[in-house]
């Protein structure tokens, strides 16, 4: 592939996109197809067949507009005179899809009743730069991706940059690990650069695991070229000719996404050999997960590479000195990949001027639970938690009352009432004693119980524990049995006092993230909804009504104690 | 001696064993395919049989014992047959807080089932899923591959009713 070819394409589809007078995206998100955005497509196909507008007329599938709750959303972009005006439909049909034609198209009245108003505030407060293209293009096609200057980054990096320069941009940027950890990226890349080995490998990290969470598996799904090109931005810098993208099992649509993905670029020589001319190699291979959440670990990820069970092993060595294969290797998160190409394009410094002091860029963040607006958004660091869950998601449905945001899955920790004015930034979350995690967001309110929650995450770490070393083994098993002894209110003080105890022994003797995070979720909610713990071990009572406390006579549990 | 059992067809004649065949050579039967291999081998049988991994190892020249590790570690791996229609219930965070637990709970309390359970005539499997990312429908729940978004408990057993002739 050369640099005309790339500029060949681009006008080409400026070109076409300029012959047709509307542009009709179907969302083809895993949300939006399973409220039926499939048949709302084929139903706009069959329409605008019937009514012979299929020459001004394009439909295409895109990636997520975002807004799951109102799926299927549909965009049509009609242009007029040179310019672009756009209209978001919400909850269409199959038989809405046909009123749409027949009004919207063909005498050009847009059905007020069906559109989603554009200036609800989920659409405004928001800053796209992970998911700018999200919803504007075909996914499936690359000639959509490279028309609105995909791969230019990786023109640039390989005609104009050296390697250094690319990781210079990178530290410049600010940009952290956006899998959890926050790690810099930038370092991340130097140390990689500089491990010696005979080969080194990129790794994009697409296990998602945490429950509520669902941002990586948008942005594969609705710009899977996106994090190709910011992995071989990454293999260029840090020198490695190979990478395997690590995706979860349960994403079959993203799988199948990023299949073809990697096909169309080794078609238009975007990858494989001397790409751009240059002497830089770089291939991908997909690997798909099995199911088991631990792979998010990103020794245990390797492990799960290579053919073996997904067991972490103790850090260092790390993976950028040693890592697949005991070759040096780069493992990054879907979204830090998709941050990349920005920065290359518009330089580090750009970044950098979005967001706080330590916490650079753009977050994407999956808000669900207890909110009006569930779905997608991208906001810049440092944005109030208040802002995001009552103007972006709208607040709490039903009139009842917010009790506390969750971050971070299992990882994580909760964040209460008290501290709603609180920016999200890496640092300000772990000072409340949450972490910023992958970008999870769930709302609960008044009728969620804090202890159940905590309960709730528990036995999730205790299934997903790989059993290899003892605390998290044995330890989330204990505090599992703990508190579902608080749930049925069958606990005592004592209890509570053991419950404590077992956090700060998991939390420094575990082998990996997994184990030592474990607790996060019963110390958080400890620490601010302690009263709740206290009502179902003193009253035998659960203050949401959630928990079903068994009614024991009271000498029977004083029996039991005694 | 080993590479030629690799190459000898499955003596059971099945077919699906040739396409297995086609996958592993597709790895050049290289051992850390091992998890590739058994994807590819629960989509064809269905779910992994003892003399399914037997064949898989023996293959790879993988031990046994590595074999029946792997596919007891993944959660995706089943070691039992499904039955004929699967009922998938998310109890991911978002969720579990829009109440599958009670989702679940009916559907153990009709059909008498725990998760990772057959109905004794071979009719249902209930699973559960840590999360389908489909957060945007919680509660979601799979019928059979479909996902289905924002269903109550009595809706989601009233979508199962037809799959056992009994209940």
């Amino acid at each position: 592939m050369s640099e005309d070819v790339l500029k060949a394409i681009i006008d080409k589809e400026s070109e076409a996109n300029e012959a047709v007078k509307h542009r009709i995206g179907v969302c083809t998100a895993a949300g939006c197809l399973s409220s039926g955005a499939a048949a709302v497509k084929e139903s706009f196909n069959r329409a605008i067949k019937e009514a012979g507008l299929s020459e001004s007329v394009r439909v295409f599938g895109t990636g997520c507009l975002g807004l799951c709750d109102a799926g299927p959303l549909v965009q049509v972009e009609t242009r007029e005179d040179g310019h672009v005006c756009a209209c978001l439909y919400n909850s269409l049909t199959a038989e809405l899809a046909s009123q749409v034609v027949s009004q919207h198209l063909l005498k050009g009245e847009p059905v007020e009743s069906l559109l989603c108003s554009e200036e609800n505030p989920f659409f405004q407060q928001q800053q796209k730069v992970v998911l700018e293209n999200s919803g504007k293009i075909d996914p499936e096609r690359i000639e959509d991706y490279i028309a609105v200057g995909g791969y230019s980054a990786l023109q640039k990096v390989v005609t104009e940059m050296t390697p250094q320069g690319v990781i210079r941009e990178i530290n410049i940027s600010g940009l952290r690990g956006r899998g959890g950890g926050g790690y810099p990226t930038g370092l991340k890349w130097s140390t990689v650069a500089k491990s010696k080995g005979s080969r080194k490998y990129v790794i994009c990290n697409a296990d998602e695991g945490d429950p509520g969470a669902f941002m990586d598996r948008s942005v594969l799904e609705g710009d899977p070229h996106r994090v190709l090109e910011g992995m071989a931005v990454a293999a260029f810098a840090v020198g490695a000719e190979f990478g395997y993208i690590y995706v979860r099992g349960e994403y079959p649509l993203a799988i199948s996404r990023l299949k073809t993905a990697i096909r169309q670029a080794e078609r238009q020589q975007l990858l494989g050999n001397r790409i751009f001319d240059s002497e830089f190699n770089f291939r991908v291979d997909l690997r798909i997960g099995a199911g088991a959440f631990v792979c998010g670990e990103e020794t245990a990820l390797i492990a799960s590479i290579e053919g073996k069970r997904g067991s972490p092993r103790p850090r260092p060595p790390y993976p950028a000195v040693k890592g697949l294969w005991s070759y040096p290797t780069l493992l990054n998160n879907v979204e830090t990949y998709a941050s990349v190409p920005p920065v290359i394009l518009k330089g580090g410094n750009w970044y950098a001027s979005i967001g706080t002091q330590k916490s650079k860029g753009t977050k994407v963040f999956a808000l669900a639970g207890k909110i009006k607006n569930t779905g997608l958004i991208e906001v810049p660091m440092g944005v109030p938690l208040r802002k995001i869950i009552f103007e972006i998601g709208g607040g709490i449905p039903d009139g009842r009352k917010f009790k506390a945001a969750q971050t971070g899955g299992p990882s994580g920790g909760c964040i209460p009432a008290e501290h709603l004015d609180l920016p999200v930034d890496y640092e300000s979350l772990s000072k409340v004693g949450s972490i910023m995690g992958s970008g999870g967001l769930i709302i609960m309110d008044e009728t969620s119980c804090m202890v159940d929650v905590a309960r709730f995450f528990m036995e999730f770490c205790m299934d997903e524990s790989c059993g290899k070393c003892v605390p998290c083994r044995a330890g989330t098993v204990q505090m599992h049995g703990l508190l579902k002894k608080i749930t049925e209110g069958s606990a005592t003080t004592n209890d509570l006092a053991q419950l404590e105890q077992l956090c700060e022994l998991l939390k420094h003797t575990s082998l990996c993230g997994l184990g030592q995070t474990a607790p996060n979720p019963v110390i958080s909610t400890l620490r601010y909804f302690r009263d709740e713990y206290l009502a179902h071990i003193v009253e035998k009572r659960c203050p949401a009504n959630v928990c079903k406390i068994r009614a024991t006579p009271a000498a029977t549990v004083e029996e039991v104690h005694a | 001696m080993n590479t030629k059992v690799a190459a000898l067809p499955h003596p059971s004649g099945d077919k699906r064993f040739k396409m297995l065949d086609a996958a592993l050579k597709r790895c050049q039967f290289q051992p850390d395919s091992l998890l590739e291999v058994l994807h590819t081998a629960q989509e064809l049988f269905g779910y992994l049989e003892d003399d399914l991994l037997i064949y898989v190892g023996r293959s790879l020249r993988v031990p046994l014992s590595r074999v029946y590790g792997v596919a007891t570690f993944y959660n995706f791996f089943s070691l039992k047959p499904k039955g004929e229609h699967t009922c998938v219930v998310c109890l991911g965070t978002a969720c579990y807080v829009k109440g599958t637990a009670e989702i679940l709970e009916s559907i153990e309390n009709t059909h008498g089932i725990r998760p990772g359970e057959t109905t004794a005539d071979g009719k249902l499997s209930l699973m559960t899923a840590r999360c389908l990312g489909a957060c945007g429908l919680a509660p979601a729940v799979v019928f059979d591959g479909e996902v289905t978004g924002k269903l109550g408990s009595q809706a989601v057993l009233d979508r199962m009713k037809g799959w056992r002739t009994s209940v």
